[in-house]
């Protein structure tokens, strides 16, 4: 059997803050150490054997049902008899029908309370394998290690429970219009200010949906002509925007500068792969924090290679915004750069300050530009009161010791959890320091088995397979948060080690396998 | 006639052949074999070998100064800083019946508030419950705890309203419909769909890849025409033709436009043709109609034919948010496949209790509002006829109409200066802003857009303020 080996990044880089003389902070290489240790060869192996036995059975099964042995389950087209061409391809149902049907019930979980560090989960039962859900009326409490609430900001009493109510009584709820004719209210002005003072930059524009923010405002930056290199595991809603805009993109290997920069010099150097017309402009596009790797972007390395080639940087710092940095700036503020040099800053309000929207940020004349073409501004209503007043109001406790508290909670939770799930032989991916802990389940089958029994313990997780993540990494992925109390983190560590050892989970060759007790 | 070939020649050649013969067994062997060798050589360049491209190499410090002397674009363009878009008129309070700005307060008729639930007391009271219960945010997608029970409150609600199977929301109007096309229409299909749609239903369109195909807005022989034209080259082809999904995109009363579209005959053609009908209902939910279903309530249609509508929580409910509604069989597979439904943060939950207390409005049985609302629409649509100048756009019924002046007239430079003097007269309207690379950019207007709530003699007020520009515009 091949040994194992891991590759540990770690880089040792010599950076010129111009502009801006702020001092090397001493543990440069730390801020970046990540580990992405590779498959075992057994896991993987089963892995495949996974999935080929459940194509088997639903071959089976597609089978049973065709020749009118089983019942068939599920809705029935309204136009089936009628001469229309079938609305849904058969393979692409395949996996609906049959694998993810099956397991329908560890996701899209219902919640009846706060989202916070513990919550209510409505019980839903089902009779007949997943196929229809009926509602007990009764909620399970469980500790939550699924929800974005990075700064534990998803609150229903506290100061801004109280603004975001008084926001409600003075504007209601919607404007009803959009941004560009009637629908700007002073509240608006007055958020885009304060974020834009937050992140140290000249202007910022807000939207009301993160996803849109990306799909929406890529094809103003970006158009016919120009070159966008992104990270290999961005977000869909960063492709989606890359692919409206009519730019060509191109991917590089995540976090891989040495591969970036073989792709802009071939760029530059070449041009268009097909008219050799040198591009207008290149565009690098990456998130501070990759929700499924848990890694980081090597920031520094990025603004030395923009530098370099002249090219134009786009972060995407949807989970970093708040939960990085050591007060909470994102990516700039935790490897000590100068925010200037980040050409477009994005991010979102979803995740550290509990509310919902998104934001770009940068030099004045970029937003202007954004204001005047933007599609979002332009065509979809304005923000609402109470969700704008809930960010201003997590904003100006962010700035003080109150939300200094709340990052600190969090780093330290993070950096607690993720030192205990690998003492314990978990594989884990990521940055030592971010806040997502991604731990490599591969199996299928321990996928659905670890969720619901976390679940019988207690403790509500996200588990993710295929198609969301490669098919041999399915993993589980625990979002820490500052509500979080290290009796909760303990009782979830308890857990997990429990349910690690009865399936087995303990894949990693670089750290001894220990329970919990023992170390 | 050549000279005859004798025997003599004949002989000699022969001789001359034989000779050579025999100094091919003289030879030595290895010489043959390389003689051989190279006229099989030789065979080969000739026939076989194709012809390779020179390939440009270039040296390290030619691309080094390849990479020094590109100069890119700067990042965006320069911008008219008197663009509209970074003049807008700022609001302060509830942007209800009357809106304040600048401390001064004016009649609204140009946010889309038809059904004045903006301010509402009920809807107010249930959004700041669901605030003490439910926090702000909803914190994660749907598949990630992200889904409240509140929604599924909702889903249910919205579905039942329109007497469908399933219901399901987003959290932005924008990108409802837009998420909705790409989920269901692919590469090969084919989408047939109105010029004169909304602009997120255009980037809906886009984002599919589909083959599109335009027919002129509202013109039903136009898209006979395309259907018919299609349907002569999938007889050509039936094999492939019975892979090509095919789908309607209308909207039911048109938001650039302010007219409805001619449905029964849509269903009519859709059953010939073997098409399925997407209608995008933003404008025309809670307001058109005997109690505010829609276009299809107006027509007397099944609904149930209608394979999905889809609309926005933006406009009459006055909240947050978009949705459709349709059979369990398409919307399901909205809930794995539509990017803005699964990889979004899901409604807040404050917007989502908004919504469900303004549709149990709605649902009260005597409150007698889409009546009024349409009864006030004819009466307007009657007195901006009266002010001979300005042409109408829309339906009589319709709460949203167009207004511009007639032919040359009309530029937004008169336009706007009919917008500003509305104001200093305590009006508040608004031209109809759109982006250049619409597909059918609307002629400039201005849209109107009516209250329920607005009296008699609030409309009479605005009619005279509109004379009263008119007048000074066109002097």
């Amino acid at each position: 059997m091949k040994s194992t080996n891991f590759r540990m990044v770690n880089k040792n880089v010599e950076i010129n803050y111009d502009n801006n003389n702020k001092s090397k902070s001493i543990d440069e290489d730390d801020l970046q150490c990540e580990e992405f240790e590779e498959t075992p060869l057994y896991a993987a192996v089963l892995t495949y054997i996974s999935y080929a036995i459940l194509c088997l059975f639903g071959w089976l099964r597609d089978f049973l049902r065709q020749s009118k042995i089983e019942k068939k389950r599920g809705a029935v087209d309204p136009n089936a008899s009628l001469g229309f061409v079938p609305l849904y391809q058969s393979y692409e149902s395949f996996y609906t029908r049959n694998m993810y049907t099956r397991v329908r019930d560890i996701f899209n979980r219902p919640i009846a309370s706060v989202p916070g560090p513990q919550f209510e989960l409505t019980e839903r039962i089902s009779d007949d394998y997943n196929w229809t859900y009926r509602y007990t009326g009764k909620t399970v409490s469980a500790i939550n290690l699924g929800s974005y609430n990075y700064l534990g900001f998803a609150e229903k009493t506290g100061p801004c429970a109280i603004d975001t109510i008084n926001g409600l009584k003075s504007y209601a709820i919607a404007n009803c219009s959009t941004r560009s004719e009637i629908g700007t209210q002073r509240y608006h002005i007055e958020l885009e200010q304060l974020v834009a003072e937050f992140l140290g930059v000249e202007s910022c524009i807000a939207f009301g949906m993160g996803f849109a923010t990306n799909a929406l405002n890529i094809p103003v930056i970006a158009s016919k002509g120009d070159l966008i290199l992104s990270d290999e595991m961005n977000h869909i809603s960063l492709i989606l925007g890359m692919r409206l805009s009519g730019a060509c993109y191109q991917t590089f290997e995540h976090n891989d500068m040495n591969d970036l920069e073989k792709k802009l010099r071939a760029a530059i150097v070449h041009g268009h792969s097909r008219t050799n017309r040198p591009w207008k402009k290149i565009i690098i596009v990456v998130e501070g924090v990759y929700s499924m790797e848990g890694s980081i972007c090597r920031l520094p390395q990025l603004i030395e290679l923009k530098k370099k080639y002249k090219a134009y940087l786009y972060m995407d710092e949807a989970h970093s915004i708040g939960a990085m940095g050591k007060s909470g700036r994102g990516i700039v503020d935790y490897f000590n750069v100068n925010s200037n040099d980040v050409d477009i800053l994005m991010g979102t309000f979803t995740k550290s300050f509990g509310s919902a929207g998104g934001y770009i940020a940068g030099k004045k004349s970029l937003i202007d530009h954004i204001r005047v073409n933007s599609h979002a501004h332009t065509y979809a209503s304005s923000m609402s009161a109470p969700i704008v007043q809930q960010i201003i109001s997590s904003l100006q406790l962010l700035k003080g010791p109150e939300g200094q508290k709340r990052i600190n909670q969090l780093a330290d939770n993070a950096r607690y959890f993720r030192r205990k799930l690998v003492d314990m032989g978990f594989i884990i991916y990521g940055n030592k320091y971010s806040p997502v802990v991604p731990m490599l389940l591969y199996m299928p089958a321990r996928v659905t088995r670890f969720n619901r029994e976390m679940l019988r313990r207690g403790i509500a997780v996200v588990t993710v397979g295929f198609p969301a993540t490669k098919l041999l990494e399915a993993r589980v992925r625990f979002c820490l948060s500052a509500a979080h109390t290290r009796q909760m983190l303990d009782a979830a560590l308890e857990a997990i080690d429990e349910v690690g050892t009865d399936i087995s989970l303990r894949y990693s060759t670089r750290h001894k396998p220990q329970r919990l007790k023992d170390l | 006639m050549g000279s005859p070939v004798n025997r003599d020649d004949i002989a000699r050649l022969a001789t001359d052949f034989y000779s050579l013969l025999e100094s091919f067994k003289q030879t030595p062997f290895y010489h043959l074999i390389f003689e051989i060798f190279l006229i099989l050589t030789v065979l080969w360049l000739v026939c076989f070998r194709k012809p390779r491209p020179i390939a440009k190499k270039l040296t390290e410090k030619e691309k080094q100064e390849l990479i020094d002397e590109w100069q890119p674009e700067p990042l965006v363009p320069p911008v008219d800083t008197n663009h509209p878009a970074l003049n807008v008129r700022v609001l302060d309070g509830i942007v209800g019946k009357t809106i304040e700005i600048d401390g001064r307060k004016s009649l609204n008729f140009a946010t889309f508030n038809f059904l004045n639930f903006v301010g509402n007391q009920r809807i107010a009271d249930k959004a700041i419950q669901a605030v003490q219960k439910y926090g702000v945010g909803s914190c994660g997608p749907r598949g990630f705890y992200g889904t409240i029970d509140i929604h599924l409150e909702l889903e249910e609600r919205l579905a039942r309203f329109f007497n469908f199977e399933e219901g399901i929301i987003y959290s932005y109007g924008f990108s409802t419909i837009a998420s909705i096309i790409p989920a269901y229409s692919k590469r090969n299909d084919i989408l047939f769909v109105d010029e004169g749609i909304h602009y997120a239903i255009q980037k809906g369109v886009e984002a599919s890849r589909s083959t599109v195909k335009w027919f002129r807005h509202n013109d039903i022989n136009d898209l006979e025409r395309l259907l018919a034209e299609q349907d002569k080259h999938d007889k050509k082809n039936p094999k492939k033709a019975s892979t090509i999904r095919r789908f309607l995109i209308i909207e039911g009363l048109y938001m650039n436009y302010g007219d409805i579209c001619p449905l029964p005959r849509m269903v009519e053609l859709k059953y010939k043709y073997k098409y399925r009908i997407f209608m995008d209902e933003s404008v025309s939910f809670g307001t058109i109609g005997q109690t505010g279903r829609g276009v299809t309530e107006y027509h007397n249609v099944d609904r149930q034919k209608i394979d999905l509508i889809s609309s926005t929580l933006e406009y009459s409910v006055g909240s947050i948010g978009g949705f459709a509604v349709g059979s369990s069989f398409v919307i399901d597979h909205q809930r794995l496949s539509a990017q803005g439904y699964c990889f979004s943060a899901s409604l807040p939950p404050l917007l989502a209790a908004a919504a469900i207390e303004a549709l149990n409005i709605m649902d009260e049985e005597n409150s007698g509002l889409f009546e009024t609302l349409m009864d006030k629409s004819k009466r307007l649509h009657k007195k901006l006829l009266d002010i001979k100048g300005y042409r109408v756009l829309g339906e009589d019924i319709s709460p949203l109409k167009h207004l511009s002046l007639a032919n040359s007239l009309n530029t937004i430079g008169r336009l706007e200066y009919i917008v500003e003097f509305a104001q200093t007269r305590g009006i508040t309207i608004t031209i109809a802003r759109y982006l250049n690379d619409e597909h059918h950019l609307p002629e400039p207007s201005i849209r109107l857009i009516l209250n329920v709530e607005m009296t008699d003699e609030e409309l009479e007020f605005l009619c005279t303020v509109l004379q009263e520009a008119l007048v000074k515009v066109t002097a």
